[in-house]
């Protein structure tokens, strides 16, 4: 090798142009396409399904071949005739609201303490954090378990709407913590150094510039949340039990998930079970837009 | 007007005609972990006059500039020992309010950072932290400090649209109105233009120009040219520790030092 600045090199440097869409690339572009379709398809196909089982159910024909709506199916009580599904989509309502009212603000009380206010790097804040995603994943019936043991029969809460509600709060709590967490972790620094440097305190610079661009991540906590916990049937068969009635907050009751599994247990009334799936499926996204709705009031006020 | 300590650090003590000194640094050291930022630093800052901070990368002039308004509070693992007097106030004394102490000395950061609100909202934010809450008065404010920091016209029609909306070189005006907004007596700026394009970066340097006459500043700086064409004071750092001080004139023109003379002549840097 010469000393004096550029060699031939040993070997052929040379790079060659290759055409744009070479096909490697389009054949990853064609996997993504599928990837794509097929995760969209499934959902169409999954919400096609139920319709098609689910909205005759909601009709009868009389002698005369007329359609009628059946209302009985929305009966304010339930009997084995009518299969009145009032009080269960009620007591999903109820469920979802007390569950959340022991989830959120501790959820999202604790993501601030961890982001916010804990030491960062410190033994308490990685303990906390393994915690909860251990308890992320711990399958929902051992959560059964544990609600059964600890607040039907230690507490003496019996099965009851509020034992249900504090063991899918449990349940929650995991999920919302961390991802309060991490979307606050994820505000950019400046924006905090932006309002310390004008004089704002730590509280107001959290509730004021930083929570609000973290909403949107602790939104999609609290979606998916709500989506658990109208889903869930394990957890709340041994807490919430399967009452028939409009519950209170001290009687069992069961929610729409939980009927649902019940008709199909009994065996006696599937073509009702895809009805009830229907007025689940428009209950969860009423409630997710309902609470993105809130979450945004809550956001605006500067 | 300038006169040098015997020793190797230049310390500036600021004449009759000036209107005081503003900050009052004395035998700082500052350490992050066990890193030694800051070495021994003693230096005067006058009042109402602008005092450029200059070196390479990594010599301390940001940190010193943080440990003003008590920035460097923030980082994990930052210590600071000496004194750093506020108009003779010790602002490391346990009794001071951090609060009110970055209401007085504002500060400006080096990538323009609009909080993500309205152009309304970001000027009332501070006004509002301290109390402000008749709409008439905040009002007021919103507009005199925009004007003042020669945004008004560019925006006033649309003070409800995102600051995230705005130009870069907007943007860090508009956080200068917010600096103002909050009636500081000092404004920090650290490195206030490395991200703007040359016509915004011009319009800054006339509004620092035209601060003086209010606000004392202290501006942190990598472009030796805005240090001479904006400061009436220079600092120059190296390694963490104040090489020289003195007028801006006279230390580009003869550096006492042979550092800050191998620095801007470009030696090294």
């Amino acid at each position: 090798m010469s000393e004096t600045g550029a060699t031939t090199p040993a070997v052929d440097i040379t790079v060659p142009t290759r055409p744009s869409m070479h096909l490697g690339s389009r054949f990853l572009k064609a996997l993504c396409w599928a990837a794509g379709f097929v995760t969209i398809g499934v959902l169409l196909l999954i919400i096609a399904y139920i319709l098609v089982n689910g909205l005759p159910e909601f009709f009868s024909r009389d002698e005369q071949g007329t359609l009628h709506f059946k209302a009985s199916l929305f009966a304010l009580k339930y009997n084995s005739r009518n299969l009145s599904m009032l009080p269960a989509i009620l007591n999903t309502l109820t469920m979802t609201a007390l569950s959340l009212l022991i989830s959120v603000p501790l959820g999202v009380g604790g993501g601030i303490y961890l982001a916010e206010y804990a030491k960062p790097g410190s033994k308490l804040v990685k303990i906390i954090r393994v915690t909860a995603e251990t308890l992320a994943g711990i399958p929902s019936i051992i959560y059964a378990l544990f609600g059964m043991l600890v607040f039907v029969v230690t507490l003496k809460m019996g099965i009851s709407m509020l034992s249900g509600a504090l063991t899918l709060g449990t349940m929650t709590l995991p999920l919302i913590l961390r991802q309060t967490e991490e979307s606050l972790l994820s505000v950019p620094m400046s924006y905090r150094e932006g309002s310390y440097g004008l004089g704002a305190g730590k509280l107001r610079t959290t509730v004021r510039i930083v929570l609000p661009v973290a909403m949107p991540g602790i939104l999609a906590a609290v979606l998916l949340s709500i989506g658990r916990i109208s889903g869930e049937t394990a957890a709340l068969i041994f807490t919430s039990g399967t009452g028939t009635g409009i519950a209170g907050i001290n009687d069992s009751g069961r929610t729409l998930a939980v009927h649902l599994f019940k008709l199909q247990e009994e065996g006696r009334a599937v073509g009702a079970s895809f009805a009830v799936a229907v007025v689940l499926l428009i209950i969860v996204v009423l409630m997710n837009a309902l609470s993105s709705f809130i979450a945004k009031r809550l956001t605006k006020k500067g | 007007m300038t006169n040098f300590a015997q020793n190797s650090r230049a310390v500036y003590t600021p004449g009759q005609d000036d209107a005081g000194t503003c900050f009052n640094i004395q035998d700082v050291n500052l350490y992050y972990g066990s890193f030694h930022a800051l070495k021994d630093i003693h230096m005067d800052i006058p009042a109402r006059q602008v005092t450029a901070l200059i070196g390479p990368s990594g010599c301390g002039k940001s940190t010193l500039l943080k440990s003003l308004n008590r920035m460097n509070d923030l980082i994990p693992g930052c210590r600071i020992t000496g004194k750093v007097e506020l108009f003779g106030e010790d602002i490391y004394a346990p009794q001071t309010e951090v609060n009110l102490l970055r209401k007085r000395v504002g500060m400006v950061f080096q990538k323009p950072n609009p909080f993500p609100m309205s152009i309304y909202d970001n000027i009332a934010y501070g006004p509002r932290t301290h109390g402000v809450r008749s709409k008439v008065k905040l009002d007021a404010i919103v507009e005199h400090s925009l004007r003042k920091a020669a945004l008004w016209d560019e925006v006033k029609d649309n003070l409800k649209k995102s600051a995230m909306a705005i130009s870069g070189g907007q943007q860090q005006r508009l956080c200068i109105a917010r600096c103002f907004a909050v009636q500081p007596d000092v404004i920090l700026m650290d490195e206030p233009t490395s991200a703007l394009d040359p016509i915004s970066t011009s319009k800054i340097e006339d509004l620092v120009l035209e601060m003086k006459n209010e606000y004392t500043i202290v501006i942190v700086t990598h472009n030796m040219q805005q240090a001479a064409r904006i400061s009436d004071l220079t600092s120059f750092f190296l390694l963490g520790e104040m090489i020289e001080m003195g007028n801006t004139d006279s230390l580009f023109s003869n550096p006492t030092d042979k550092r800050t003379e191998n620095y801007i002549t470009g030696r090294f840097g």
